[in-house]
């Protein structure tokens, strides 16, 4: 796993693992569960949950980790804590717990600087693999990124990252580039953001003839690690030594500057995750498990992260300000009023609905408490899945740089190297994670809610984290896989059923496809799906249909316009949806129309009450 | 029940504030412990360092990155001035001599024989970090500076613009519900904190630039007035930067909305008083709110003058202010905290409690949406 942690990170633990503690301390809420050995097998039994308290008046994360376990103390009636100590190991039925472990993306995460020589190719992988570890990207330099040198150096200056990871050129290759680019760095005497006595770590996994020069330059002015090179031949990418670099440097410098971060890596039983990095962990491995192709994604507060496995090939993307909470106005800013505005069924005006957003991002742990709120804040997060996706999509590519070689069958495919992997007519599954989704009051509002802001095309699966802790399972993973697979196949993934949307674009009304559904007891159900129709039939989960399906000349399923399909289907808790909305989906541009649509389509799968 | 804590902002008569003072780069500090010191006064001075100028030579002069020392006729450490000669070839014929002069006045930081270019940087500039309230020294950070104590009133803000001020505090209405308009703005306010009540129009902030207003404190603004301010849309709340002519502060939040009336009258009975303010604003890790600082003369009477006490968590009787729609802005008290979880409209499963405002109503609020009004 590209993601894992590596073998010196793993604790020594001399005792049966039993009952296990984990927190995720996110940037709004901190989360804790309680997994418990029952039988033979390891289930979530109880959550708890508290403000994350990095900020005044307590500002020591540990507090608000404390807070979230108590919650689980006073439901379980497992005494957990002695004072504020957690009681490890268990040493009865009903007291204590056999480990303790941690997730956290509190802190505002890990903002990292890349540099490479070139920007497509070096500089690239060095995103990846910042990406990778479940870092914040704030800039990539390049020699060749247009900037006049001047501003490279006030660049790396003015942005003040907690880390910075220096790549460029393949091993004997030419060192000038990479020397050049230590040269800035060092002028710019680049200090971190917390802490004023600390040198800023810095990973150089570039070049390694250029090592001695970089060592020289900038030995001195930051706490220097150098590691293998991430592109040591052009074809080929060595990301995972700078990603456990990069974990390593964020446990021992980043995070203990946070405020209370040393207490907390002191109660945990094992190293504490970057939240994205255990997500991705998680995302890695039901991708293998199945054999599928995935895009997951978790959208919580200041960030929204998408992963994606397309033919075995992981990428994760951190998107750093868009999110429901401190970032929520970002996302208005990014995508635009209108875009946001599309999603919501009803006339609201731009002032009121400007304020609203603002009030959220200045008090980010509100929720939701009328209707109408609930549906300006999915709206938002429609928005921001779809901006991270095209962000990641933009990313998630080949290696840039490599000749591919062409047969003459190839002429006419315009493709080029550094594609996206990213192809929605072969993706399986979405699954998605973080409050929003998490949290939905109808898990139909998630799935609804991911099928906008995805379109996925022909047949996907979708699934949805059930109370959000694919994070602690991450974690737990590295730990006790068992204990992980147990909790996350029973308790954590909610299959919310399978979407079926054809690509194409009819008049409203036309017909789109016939299609029949042969369920497992008998039943058939033989009908037309019209443009502009979104169909939602009860199919449980375990359960199974066998879909066949005629589409119009124009439109395609799959395998090309006009071929007809049939497929076995995948039910979940919401069930089958036929989504007759068109690809790409396009929304009514005319307000009373668009409202009208929406308030069709949200009545027929039952989105809202009423 | 556990500790479910909501944050709150701080409206207080009398407490005891520290704030630490730093240089982003290590400097001299100017005073000394127990000194009592102003708010404008410098405490610390760094020499932030000049910008960096590259120069690549080599290329300039034609020759192997190796070879540049051969033609420097600066050395590495050595000052500059502007348009004096830093580098020269020797060629036979004198027609065809290259000289290179610097760009800059400075010193040549560094050169290097592997990419063959020169670091020129500029000469440092001074900072001067002053104490920002009025107070003492109560601790020496060697180098970085110094933490100032005072004993005063503090009001936090929700959200701010701007960065640092001070100046006489004066109350430009007379009840919290009552917006600020331009003609509550007259060229007495000039260099003044004015506060105003509900609602700060884009007229009003036009006004207060003109006449050159130093700060203003207010309930809300529309995020449409914010936007055209700064002349873009903010994304996140990370402020404290920004040059728009005046610190602005936030009390309640974005819209028309009473300041509580708490705020408004701690704020006039220190009507005439110099009161520093700030409107940086993090709400992120290590939250930073705005705030309107008024220090107390030394000497008056310290009653009361201690250290806010943690909170243990919403208590029964304690004041709170709702934060989100459809209540959004009405302050009342906690009336009663009941434990189990209730459904509220949206079908969410909530934590809740019971508020009841002045007029005897009563409502159910989720917990994570009041705020509690802190401070005795």
């Amino acid at each position: 796993m590209s993601t894992a942690i590596h073998a010196s990170e793993k604790p020594k633990i001399d005792h049966p693992l039993n009952v296990i503690v984990a927190t995720d301390c996110g940037s709004t809420t901190t989360k804790a569960i309680l997994i418990e050995k029952v039988g033979d097998e390891y289930r979530q039994t109880f959550r708890g949950e508290a403000p994350t308290t990095v900020e005044a008046p307590f500002e020591d994360v540990t507090r608000g980790v404390l807070n979230a376990i108590a919650e689980i103390e006073e439901l379980s009636g497992r005494k957990i804590l002695d004072g504020e100590t957690i009681i490890t190991p268990c040493r009865d039925a009903k007291t204590g717990v056999d480990i303790y472990i941690s997730t956290s993306s509190a802190g505002g995460g890990l903002q990292m600087m890349v540099t490479g020589v070139v920007q497509n190719m070096t500089g690239e992988s060095a995103q990846r693999a910042a990406l990778g570890a479940g870092a914040i990207v704030i800039d990539v330099l390049a020699s060749n990124d247009g900037r006049l040198p001047h501003e490279k150096i006030e660049r790396i200056r003015t942005m003040r990252p907690d880390m910075i990871l220096m790549s460029g050129g393949t091993d004997g290759g030419a060192v000038t580039h990479v020397v050049e680019m230590a040269e800035y760095i060092a002028a710019a005497e680049p200090r971190p953001r917390f802490g004023a006595t600390y040198k800023l770590p810095l990973i150089y996994a570039g070049n390694k003839e250029a090592q001695p020069q970089v060592r020289k330059i900038l030995g001195e002015k930051a706490a220097l690690e150098v590691t293998d090179n991430i592109r040591p031949v052009l074809e080929k990418e060595n990301l995972a030594p700078a990603r456990n670099k990069i974990h390593d440097l964020f446990l021992e410098h980043v995070m203990q500057q946070a405020p209370g971060y040393k207490k907390l890596i002191e109660m945990t039983g094992a190293p504490i995750m970057p939240t994205p990095a255990a997500v991705g962990l998680i995302m890695e491995a039901i991708a293998k498990r199945e054999h599928l192709n995935l895009i997951g994604v978790d959208i919580g507060g200041a960030t929204t992260d998408v992963f994606s496995v397309f033919e075995g090939v992981f990428n994760r993307t951190v998107s750093a300000n868009l999110g429901m909470s401190y970032s929520i106005s970002n996302v208005l800013a990014e995508a635009g009023l209108a875009n946001i505005m599309r999603w919501v069924p009803f006339n609201i005006d731009e002032q009121t609905l400007r304020n609203r957003i603002k009030n959220k991002m200045v008090r980010p742990t509100t929720i939701p408490q009328t209707l109408d709120e609930l549906q300006i804040e999915q709206a938002i997060a429609r928005e921001a899945l779809r901006l991270a996706l095209i962000h990641h999509k933009s990313l998630a590519t080949g290696l840039k740089g490599i000749q591919q070689e062409r047969t003459i069958s190839d002429v006419f495919e315009q493709q080029i190297s550094g594609k996206s992997l990213v192809d929605m007519l072969k993706l399986d599954l979405i699954v998605g994670s973080g409050g929003i989704l998490s949290h939905a009051p109808r898990r139909i509002q998630s799935m609804l809610m991911m099928v906008d802001a995805y379109e996925p095309l022909g047949f996907t699966m979708l699934s949805v984290d059930s109370i959000f802790m694919m994070p602690h399972l991450g974690v737990l993973s590295t730990i006790n896989e068992k204990a992980a697979t147990d909790v996350f196949v029973r308790d954590c993934m909610v299959y919310l059923g399978t979407c079926v949307a054809p690509i194409g674009q009819l008049k409203d009304g036309e017909r789109l496809v016939d299609y029949e559904i042969m369920f497992s007891d008998g039943r058939a159900v033989k009908d037309q799906l019209k443009m502009g129709e979104l169909r939602l039939f009860p199919l449980g989960p375990n359960q199974k249909a066998k879909l066949t399906m005629q589409p119009a000349k124009t439109v395609n399923l799959g395998q090309g316009a006009g071929v007809p399909v049939s497929r076995e289907v995948q039910g979940g808790v919401v069930g089958l949806l036929l989504d007759g909305r068109g690809r790409p989906l396009k929304l009514p541009a005319d307000e009373p129309a668009r409202v009208a649509a929406l308030t069709k389509w949200f009545k027929a799968v039952e989105l809202y009450p009423g | 029940m556990a500790h479910s804590y909501t944050p709150g902002l701080t409206v207080t008569e009398q407490t005891v504030i520290r704030r630490r003072r730093q240089l982003p780069l290590p400097g001299t500090v100017l005073v000394a412990f127990g000194d009592t010191v102003q708010s404008n006064q410098p405490v610390a001075r760094a020499e932030l360092p000049g910008k960096v100028y590259p120069l690549n030579l080599a290329n300039q002069l034609g020759v192997a990155p190796d070879e540049i020392k051969e033609y420097l006729i600066k050395k590495e450490g050595e000052p500059v001035q502007k348009d004096e000669i830093l580098a020269e070839n020797k060629p036979l014929i004198k027609w065809f001599k290259t000289e290179i002069k610097s760009p800059i006045t400075g010193t040549v930081e560094s050169l290097s024989t592997i990419t063959g270019q020169v670091l020129l940087r500029e000469p440092p500039r001074v900072l001067e970090l002053l104490a920002y309230v009025d107070g003492t020294v109560v601790e020496v950070h060697p180098r970085q500076g110094v933490t100032v104590e005072a004993r005063c009133s503090l009001v936090q803000g929700i959200f701010g613009i701007g960065g640092e001020t001070s100046g006489l505090l004066m109350m430009a209405v007379t009840k919290p519900d009552e917006a600020l308009t331009p003609a509550h703005i007259n060229a007495d306010m000039k260099g003044k904190i004015v506060v105003g009540g509900s609602f700060l129009s884009a007229e009003t902030m036009a006004k207060a630039k003109e006449v050159g207003v130093a700060g203003l404190v207010v309930g809300g603004i529309h995020d449409k007035d914010l936007r055209a301010l700064l002349g873009y849309d903010l994304g996140v709340a990370i402020t404290g930067t920004e040059q728009v002519g005046f610190t602005l502060i936030l009390t309640e939040g974005f819209g028309t909305i009473p300041m509580a009336q708490k705020t408004f009258t701690l704020l006039s009975a220190h009507a005439g008083e110099k009161a520093a303010i700030s409107g940086a604003t993090q709400i992120r890790a290590g939250v930073i709110r705005p705030e309107i600082i008024i220090a107390k003369p030394a000497g008056a009477a310290q009653a009361g003058a201690t250290a806010a006490p943690q909170r243990e968590g919403i208590r029964i009787g304690d004041p709170v202010r709702i934060i989100r729609d459809p209540l959004f802005g009405k302050i009342g008290e906690v009336s009663a905290l009941p434990t189990g979880l209730q459904k509220i409209p949206t079908e969410s499963d909530a934590r809740v409690l019971e508020v009841r405002f002045p007029d005897g109503q009563v409502a159910v609020i989720p917990r994570t949406n009041i705020e509690v009004i802190e401070g005795s």
